[in-house]
């Protein structure tokens, strides 16, 4: 399957959320993601398929003013 | 000054000095100075993870959000749009409510759109965050965005980065006259003195990143602004004297030796 990753159309094996996270080694990092534009709760990551084509960004805390 | 402290929305604070926590040469010297502050709250950008480069480390490995109040901001943001999908990415990566709201106008001069500010700002706050609001040094702009429910209002000294000090200082204090909620100087301070000035002028707080990060010394600059600050907020609680057009003489004016 292949999403559109932080602007990357990506391929993926995942088909949950955890599961993606899990592939790219992001189970320890304080992130978050947004699906489609709708940002999804951890507690849900479990239970979010991905669909094809689904856009898909994935943010974390970097130094700024 | 044990019991001056700084309320902003639902958080206290001890320290006026709110740091940013960009520029910095390694996450050592973010971490050393950031400590040298003694300040208490930290801004950071919320940005895209590079999936083909992670690196071992990141910046919440040094500044720990346990210990210090995480402020995620929105700089880059040119919209309201995105500016709220920012804060709402950021809420659910930390839980952090207060956040620092700034939506630009453009790449060069980075002074704020205050428009599109007032968009996402009466959006942000309907959707309880508690937002500190960047905006120009504009006292009618001022009262809009604490009318919309920010918890503070961001005034800048001088565009981002410029370390130009006040541009003018006249109207941080009327902004500061005319509110009922903190006034942060934001942008612009460019050394301790500049600091000071805005507490003078009754400031509450001022935010300041890259006068710290940017001196070749980050840790003594940092102690440098954490000092301006105290003294700044102390002499404007003093009541600072009148200034006269002519002399007044220190010393008693009689009992001299040849009366």
């Amino acid at each position: 399957m292949h999403i559109l990753l932080n602007g990357e159309t990506t391929a993926t094996t995942a088909e949950t959320l955890s599961q993606l996270v899990i592939e790219l080694s992001l189970e320890k990092r304080m992130i978050a993601i947004e699906r489609n534009l709708e940002v999804v709760p951890k507690s849900e990551y479990d239970n979010t398929r991905l669909c094809e084509n689904d856009r898909i960004e994935l943010v974390h805390m970097i130094g700024g003013g | 000054m044990t019991d001056d402290i700084f309320k902003v929305g639902t958080y206290e604070f001890k320290s006026r000095l709110i740091v940013g926590s960009g520029k910095y040469k390694s996450f050592e010297a973010t971490k050393d100075a950031t400590e040298a502050s003694e300040a208490e709250m930290i801004t950071v950008a919320v940005r895209r993870v590079n999936i083909t480069d992670m690196g071992k480390e990141s910046l919440l490995d040094y500044i720990d959000p346990k210990q210090y109040t995480i402020l995620p901001n929105t700089a880059g943001c040119f919209n309201a749009e995105d500016a709220v999908r920012t804060l709402r990415l950021a809420r659910e990566a930390g839980g952090w409510d207060l956040v620092k709201l700034e939506v630009l106008g453009d790449i060069e001069t980075l002074y704020p759109n205050v428009v599109e500010t007032i968009k996402a700002a009466e959006t942000l706050v309907k959707e309880d965050f508690q937002v500190m609001v960047y905006t120009n040094d504009d006292p009618i702009v001022a009262r809009r965005l604490e009318e919309i429910g920010c918890v503070a209002v961001m005034p800048l000294g001088n565009p981002i980065g410029s370390g130009r000090g006040l541009a003018n200082p006249f109207n941080i204090r009327v902004i500061k006259q005319r509110a009922n909620v903190p006034i942060v100087v934001d942008a612009g301070i460019g050394t301790a003195s500049d600091a000071a000035k805005s507490m003078e002028l009754g400031a509450d707080a001022a935010l300041i990143n890259t006068a710290i990060a940017e001196a070749k010394n980050e840790c003594l600059m940092a102690k440098a602004m954490r000092d301006a600050i105290r003294a700044g907020r102390q002499a404007y609680l003093a009541g600072r004297m009148p200034k006269r057009a002519f002399a007044s003489a220190s010393s008693p004016t009689e009992g001299y030796i040849w009366d």
